[in-house]
């Protein structure tokens, strides 16, 4: 029984700071409606800081004072922050806001190890908490003892904040309605920034105060920002309450879970948030989602089918391509065979997120899933290849239908959040559960048969998928299911109105684009021989959307462009340096704020600003003349 | 022999939120090829009561029946399966579609093609399409992109894209609403001469009495979410109940008009 208790309070003391940092960015979402998805960093910048603060200041004046000083110093960074980036991004639809907020997560990543290095610290005792009290033969740490009784009182704290001072009063006019508050003469630039330097201040004080837990390494803010994630979707984002209660229900659940499925805790979660989320779809405390605000300026130029011309142009472009071994070396063509598989990756990531509008966060999963069904028929059953690469791509297939069925259920950010979720969740199943997948070792010698087997013979099989895919998902994009799930995304309530099951069409559209990046995975094993859980990581969901982005949203296959560009640069780039995230974070944030219509975009924009510039007179009259021509 | 059941038959519909009760016993029914007016102040329930018509909204108790069969709670989508199409307040479009496309959404769904990964949708009953818009007056705007057009254009392709499942009911929420006058006749007359030619029943909410004593066969007056009269437009306007509570403000400007309002 004992046992129990401890196992409990363990939780319980779990939960203060993934509280903290939950609720600041449950309270930045509130108000300013971007889901911070550097929260996770800022996290972990005030554990780091707080480290340095606590070596040099001694006593136990100076490790308090520290902690609260590192929280301080990473709450003036966020203003910074707000000031210089998100304030250019406010009006940017929610995909913009999420990966610039990324791109900075990537840029601290690489900051973080270039000044502290890339190995744990370990941090100092909390003075006054160092020992352990015994509970009938068992120890808990005192140091547990006052985050169990912190949590509730910053909640106490914070109600306070909100219900007794006027900057609360106005924090919840503005979660109510912002534009409102704005019509009354608030002043909104201030008060974003306010909220934003205490949404940052609480995710800062939940790592600095985890120093004396747990050792302060640079990849804590991925694994803390999942969980947070989990969190809010659980507790209903923009509720403090909702934050606190999940932030105990989901520790106790990881305190609990290693006892009933040891190997994969991570399961129980999940099957409470897939409860959670069918009957509240919003979460145990949060309000059903308002329509989400159309964002003006980003309308979409009618997609058409190509041209005769066009389609000539792209298969010559196809042919080029194909000509690549008559003068390549072999490196060039396993690159060549990476970008292509990379162009089905994308592509498949383009369709849910440009046609259905539904931006996945966690696309890796299915592209992994594949590689590990390949992984398991090549290895364990031993069978032939073209039957792997077949069915394979069905475990993609299989996942994207599991989590495609719950992720439909909701939109905007709360889809990406939960796309998220997922791929963390397949992602930890694939590192922890070692006797199937090898763990973090993967699997090795998956190698092509002979006939697949010499660079340019992979090079044209991935290039002759990688055309195949894009040339279907094309086609379905003007099917009457490509018009349905584009219906389904430019307005629910019409979709409805006209007979459409939109979650059903969504659903589909999910598993077409899971089963797509299943192929690409299933190539992408071959390639490298291997499979590792990386595979599925959140990198290589990032690596997805931003393809996605460079090639541009709003076109029909520009990710197709994205791809080629985005992986050629960054093999290169990873050669050159070894500080590849900090650029890539950069490179990130820049498209999103100077360049949001990507290359594709940018052409389409420049063509028909030529051609809208040339004949004079409405579109309907220049039709005529041109073809008279 | 019983006669055949009315289109539309609503039987005591209601509706609270919380302690407001939004409509209250709401009954009435509407023939094929009829055009039934719903009038009221704001807040008097119309738009609560449209919603429950087409399952956009569960009552609390009451029902609705279509040609004698129970649609009461059904999905919007199933609703509309059986033949009644709607239109918007505020207009509910495919904004980054063509004018054509938003019509052969609507072509697909009715012929069941939505999971159809194959065929070309472009082609898909463009005849039909066409001719949809060109009976709205749209025919030139097809290949026009839906943001782009005016609030008034956006209402008449509402109406086409409602036409598409050849409806047996048209519910349509201000269809005039943001209008200008010369455009609320135009598209009423053509809704009237189309539920007329076609007989469809069409029940719409309308502020502009100009609209509704033009174009109405029958009209109900609801006030706080009862229905506190119905009759013909000349039987409405001499109603003095109606006055008080409605047609009085801006018209009758007289002290008993007050007293009707304050009690």
């Amino acid at each position: 029984m004992a046992f129990y208790v401890v196992q409990f309070l363990t939780g319980l003391a779990s939960a203060a700071s993934l509280f903290l940092v939950a609720s600041g960015l449950s309270i930045i979402f509130g108000v300013t409606r971007i889901v911070n998805f550097a929260h996770g960093a800022f996290y972990m910048i005030g554990a780091y800081i707080a480290f340095t603060l606590t070596e040099r200041l001694s006593g136990a004046f100076g490790f308090w004072g520290s902690i609260v000083l590192a929280a301080l110093a990473v709450a003036v960074i966020g203003v910074i922050v707000e000031m210089v980036l998100l304030r250019r991004i406010y009006h940017a639809p929610e995909l913009f806001q999420l990966l610039a907020t990324f791109g900075l997560t990537l840029m601290v990543e690489d900051l973080v190890v270039l000044i502290w290095g890339p190995d744990d610290l370990v941090g100092r005792r909390a003075p006054g908490f160092r020992g352990a009290i015994d509970f009938f033969g068992q120890n808990i740490p005192s140091y547990d003892l006052f985050l169990i009784v912190l949590g509730p009182v910053v909640l106490g704290i914070l109600w306070l904040l909100f219900q007794r001072t006027r900057w609360g009063v106005l924090v919840r006019a503005a979660t109510q309605d912002r534009d409102m508050v704005a019509a009354l003469g608030v002043n909104q630039k201030w008060l974003f920034t306010s909220v934003f330097a205490v949404g940052v201040f609480l995710a800062a004080l939940g790592g600095a105060l985890q120093i004396p837990r747990d050792a302060v390494h640079h990849a804590m803010d991925l694994r803390i920002i999942v969980e947070v994630f989990v969190v809010v979707v659980i507790g209903g984002l923009g509720s403090i309450t909702g934050a606190f209660v999940a932030a105990v229900l989901v520790s106790e659940l990881n305190a609990f879970g290693i006892l009933i499925f040891p190997k994969i805790s991570i399961i129980l979660v999940f099957l409470v948030m897939a409860v959670v989320l069918i009957v509240r779809p919003w979460g145990l405390f949060g309000k059903p989602e308002a329509a989400a605000r159309k964002t003006p300026g980003l309308t979409v130029n009618p997609w058409r089918p190509l041209t005769s011309n066009e389609r000539l142009m792209a298969l010559a472009a196809l042919a080029v391509a194909a000509s690549l071994p008559l003068f390549a070396g072999n490196y060039l063509l396993t690159v060549g065979s990476e970008i292509a598989i990379f162009v089905i990756f994308a592509v498949s990531l383009h369709f849910l997120m440009s046609v259905g509008g539904l931006a996945s966060f966690g696309h890796a999963a299915y592209f992994g899933l594949g590689a590990y069904g390949v992984a398991f028929l090549a290895k364990m059953a031993g069978l032939p290849m073209i039957v792997c690469l077949l069915l394979g791509p069905l475990l993609g297939c299989m996942g994207a239908a599991v989590f495609g069925f719950f992720a439909v259920q909701l939109s905007g950010v709360y889809f990406a959040m939960l796309t998220l979720a997922f791929a963390q969740i397949v992602w930890s199943i694939a590192f922890q559960w070692v006797s199937v997948t090898g763990g973090d070792n993967g699997i090795l010698g998956i190698w092509p048969e002979k006939w697949a087997a010499s660079p340019s013979h992979f090079y044209w099989l991935s290039l002759g998928v990688a055309a195949l895919v894009t040339i279907a998902l094309r086609m379905m994009v003007f099917s009457p299911f490509g018009y349905a799930l584009r219906a389904t995304r430019d307005s629910l309530l019409r979709s409805e109105a006209v007979g459409i099951n939109a979650k059903r069409i969504q659903w589909t559209a999910f598993v077409i684009a899971g089963t797509t990046a299943g192929i690409g995975g299933a190539l992408f094993a071959y390639l490298k021989g291997s499979v590792f859980p990386d595979n599925l990581g959140i990198s290589l969901s990032v690596d997805a959307l931003v393809m996605v982005l460079l090639g541009g949203v709003e076109t029909v296959s520009g990710a197709v462009i994205g791809a080629i560009v985005y992986k050629a640069l960054n093999i290169w780039l990873v050669s050159q340096t070894d500080l590849s995230k900090l650029v890539l974070g950069g490179f990130i944030m820049l498209i999103v704020v100077v360049f949001p219509k990507g290359i594709v975009g940018m052409l389409e924009m420049l063509a028909q600003r030529r051609r809208k510039s040339s004949p004079p007179g409405s579109p309907l009259l220049a039709k005529p003349i041109e073809s008279a021509e | 022999m019983s006669a055949m059941p009315p289109l539309l038959a609503v039987e005591g519909l209601t509706k609270s939120y919380g302690g407001i009760h939004a409509v209250r016993g709401v009954s009435f029914s509407l023939r094929a090829g009829e055009i039934l007016a719903l009038i009221g102040p704001n807040g008097a329930g119309k738009s609560t009561c449209f919603d429950m018509l087409n399952g956009q909204n569960k009552p609390d108790s009451g029902h609705v029946r279509l040609l004698g069969e129970e649609i009461t709670g059904r999905k919007p989508r199933e609703v509309w399966r059986l033949g009644v199409g709607r239109t918007f307040q505020i207009t509910a479009t495919f904004a980054t579609m063509t004018v054509r496309e938003n019509v052969q959404v609507a072509l697909i769904s009715h012929g069941k093609q939505l999971f159809n990964p194959f065929g070309s949708a472009p082609k898909f009953d463009r005849g039909e399409a066409g001719r949809l818009l060109e009976l709205v007056g749209m025919g030139g705007y097809a290949d026009r992109p839906c943001g782009e057009l005016a609030y008034g254009d956006l209402k008449r392709l509402e109406l086409a894209v409602a036409l598409a499942n050849q409806p047996k009911l048209l519910l349509m929420d201000e269809p005039t609403a943001g209008m200008a006058p010369r455009e609320r006749v135009d598209l009423m007359r053509l809704t009237a001469s189309i539920a007329r030619e076609k007989s469809i029943g069409v029940l719409f909410t309308e502020h502009d009495m100009d609209v509704v004593f033009e174009h109405a066969d029958r009209i109900l007056v609801l006030n706080r979410g009862t229905l506190i009269a119905e009759g013909s437009p000349a039987e409405v306007r001499g109603n003095a109940q109606v006055q008080a509570v409605y047609l009085g403000e801006g018209l009758v400007y007289d002290a008993r008009h007050r007293e009707g309002a304050s009690t």
